[in-house]
């Protein structure tokens, strides 16, 4: 029923200046007491930022090998005893409809890479020793890291390649004149080192040779397995072979994009026909999708543990504010003097109590964007801040802002102004 | 200011433009043991007086102030602002009546020391609503009045005593307001200052200014047109100065 346009709100400008007033006065405090929302604040951005740029960066290398690998690899009979592939099965999945490429790989049991002949016999190192037709790293998306992959000719001679973590292993780095392993029982020199090989791990800890060189220095020549003998050699090479090289135990296949699932039921059929379930067919992107997915998962240990931080936070907050209007008495019993209402001086310390969270969290907020910013391009991925983080930092600190300041704010207004200007 | 039927009070007296009215305030703190601190003062004040309360500490003075200035509510009795009872006003509209119409004047200056003298004057109009130009216009206004446009861009730590006072002073002033309540405006400043302030009271007072001040020095009071003498919360005696 008062007057009309009376105004018992302050402008936002003025409110806001209001409000700052405790942060310009004491900024070492206000720097302090916002500490804990800061780190709180940090901690979750960098957790959902963290778990979003490693998400990303699988994503980007899942698009950069390819989801359109398949691989059929020998399984097991139905006695449990080890199965083979057929010889011409490599050959025969080459055929299938909207199949692009084909490369296999066949694990040469008993024989191992070493640095030297002095190596006890037992150090393998976890290493293994397979033989791999050309077209395997194409097939595979593998890099060459140092030299060259074997070649038609290489693929004859005793030469091989090591995978990224056998390189590692053996202490090789380079290859050049004179960089050689041992292989069997006879030096093998080294041609190439490969790049990392995500979609198959197994052939970073090999040594590859090519399977002519395999049947010819290693012994890895056909044997007839129940009765089944082959003629042709995987991945149609090596017929000057004296002896056939034995069968690929992994056969990789590119098929047309979109064309997976349709290979994929024909595959093992096709590459065994005689015993379709002694092949194991699967899908190798399959595996780090479901690790981008839980890279996706954020690590709610230090969520968690973020959480406890703004906790602290808050109650630092509240403390500060509730000496900060115990030391205020004055300010507050002049601004009632001046015609500030009850609600003003509430709203002056929820204010500043919020704007001193905001300052915490945002200094948070930065800080967590550029913890995750500093590891993502240092692992190489894309710097990806979710939106929630952000906004889920700033609004959470609002949040932890208000409730903070609601009891010493409330106090604040219930301070009986002659009370405050009394006590100096 | 607001429309409601306030006449035919005292109807015998001549109308006079009576800025505060009290009438048998009393004041009591606590409950056990009471304290009354003002035991049924009823006076009034008419537009443009300069008036002492004086009275030694522990009389009531602040009180009464606390009071006028709507800081505080009586225990009993009327206090009338402009015609208008308070008693009768919420704690918004009782603030609103401070923004407008009264200026309060400290003994301690109360200033905000991270804010220059200019927006320590201006901010007498913070609660009063008006716009940021017409608060620093005003402001200006207000520090001409007290002397101090050239100290407008200082911090008040770099003021002197009297110069603080003439800050706080100018900031109740700034508003226009219907009475300015000091309380003991010269307590904290040395005798020549503190003359210097009495004079400025004198000037504001000539240019139509109404202003009830607080004091215990009863020297200081005499030089006022009117006297309000305390003694244990009542008004012992209430004296006027022959015209100069
Ligand atoms: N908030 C309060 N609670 C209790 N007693 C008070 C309060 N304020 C003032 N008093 C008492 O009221 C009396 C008058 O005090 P005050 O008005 O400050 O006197 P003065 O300003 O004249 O020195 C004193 O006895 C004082 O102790
Ligand atoms: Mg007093």
């Amino acid at each position: 029923m008062s007057g009309a346009d009376e105004r018992q709100r302050l402008r936002p400008a003025d409110a806001l200046r209001v409000a700052s007033i405790g942060l310009r006065a004491r900024p070492l405090r206000a720097a302090l007491s916002a500490l804990g929302i800061a780190i709180g604040t940090a901690s979750i951005v960098a957790v959902l930022g963290l778990s979003a740029s490693s998400q990303a960066g699988l994503l980007a290398e899942i698009d950069r090998l390819g989801t359109n690998l398949l691989t059929v690899e020998s399984g097991k009979s139905i006695s449990g005893a080890p199965a083979q592939l057929p010889h011409e099965a490599a050959a025969r999945v080459g055929h299938l409809g909207a199949v692009q490429a084909v490369a296999d790989a066949a694990k040469v049991d008993g024989v191992h890479v070493y640095r030297s002949p002095l190596v006890p016999a037992g150090n393998t190192g976890g290493l293994q020793v397979r033989a791999a037709s050309l077209g395997l790293p194409r097939v595979l998306g593998i890099g060459v890291a140092q030299g060259a992959w074997l070649n038609a000719g290489t693929a004859q001679a005793p030469v091989t390649v090591l995978g990224a973590d056998a390189a590692a292993q053996l202490g090789i780095d380079r290859v050049g004149p004179g960089v050689r392993a041992w292989l069997g029982d006879r030096w093998f020199a080294v041609a190439g080192i490969l790049g990392r090989s995500p979609l198959e791990p197994a052939i970073d800890a090999s040594a590859l040779v090519g399977y002519p060189a395999a049947a010819r220095e290693l012994g890895y020549v056909d044997v007839d397995v129940d009765g089944v003998s082959a003629r042709q050699s995987p991945g149609g090479m090596a017929d000057d072979a004296a002896a056939a090289p034995g069968p690929a135990s992994a056969i990789y296949v590119r098929t047309a994009r979109g064309h997976e699932a349709e290979v994929q039921a024909r595959l093992a059929q096709t590459a065994n026909p005689a015993a379709p379930a002694e092949a194991d067919v699967s899908q190798p992107s399959d595996v780090l999708t479901a690790r981008a997915a839980a890279a996706g998962a954020f690590d709610s240990l230090f969520l968690g543990l973020g959480a406890v931080a703004l906790l602290v936070g808050a109650v630092g907050v509240a403390n500060i504010m509730l000496i900060s209007v115990l030391e205020r008495r004055s300010e507050i019993g002049l601004r009632r003097a001046l015609g500030a209402t009850r609600a003003q001086i509430r709203s002056q310390f929820l204010a500043e109590s919020v704007l001193l969270a905001l300052v915490g969290g945002g200094a948070g907020v930065l800080a967590g964007a550029a913890a995750t910013a500093i590891y993502a391009s240092g692992k190489g991925w894309a710097i990806v801040i979710p939106p929630q983080a952000w906004a889920g930092g700033l609004g959470s600190a609002l949040l932890i802002g208000a409730l903070a300041g609601l009891l010493p704010a409330i106090r604040a207004s219930r301070l009986a102004p002659t009370v405050a200007l009394r006590s100096v | 200011m607001s429309g409601s039927a306030q006449t035919g009070r005292d109807a015998e007296d001549a109308p006079r433009d009576l800025v505060l009215e009290l009438d048998g305030v009393t004041k009591t703190y606590g409950h056990q043991p009471p304290v009354p601190a003002l035991r049924g003062v009823s006076f009034a004040v008419e537009r443009g007086e300069l008036a002492a309360i004086v009275g030694p500490s522990g009389s009531g003075k602040s009180t009464l102030l606390h009071v006028v200035g709507t800081l505080e509510r009586p225990s009993a009795g009327r206090v009338r602002i402009g015609g208008v009872d308070v008693a009768a006003l919420d704690d918004r509209a009782l603030s609103r009546l401070r923004a407008r119409e009264i200026g309060f004047v400290f003994q301690q200056f109360f200033l905000a020391e991270h804010a220059t003298v200019r927006e320590n004057v201006a901010d007498g109009l913070l609660y009063a609503g008006a716009p940021v130009a017409e608060r620093f216009a005003s402001a200006d206004v207000a520090l001409e009045q007290v002397g101090l446009s050239h100290r407008a861009g200082f911090r008040p730590g770099k003021l002197s005593g009297g110069e603080r006072q003439r800050v706080a002073i100018a900031r109740a002033l700034v508003g226009r307001p219907a009475i300015v309540l000091a309380d003991e405006p010269t307590g904290n400043l040395d005798s020549a200052t503190g003359a210097a302030i009495m004079e400025l009271l004198h000037e504001l007072h000539a240019g139509g200014a109404t202003i009830l001040m607080i004091t215990h020095d009863a020297a200081l009071a005499e030089q006022l047109p009117r006297q309000l003498r305390v003694l244990d919360g009542r008004i012992v005696a209430d004296t006027r100065r022959a015209a100069a």
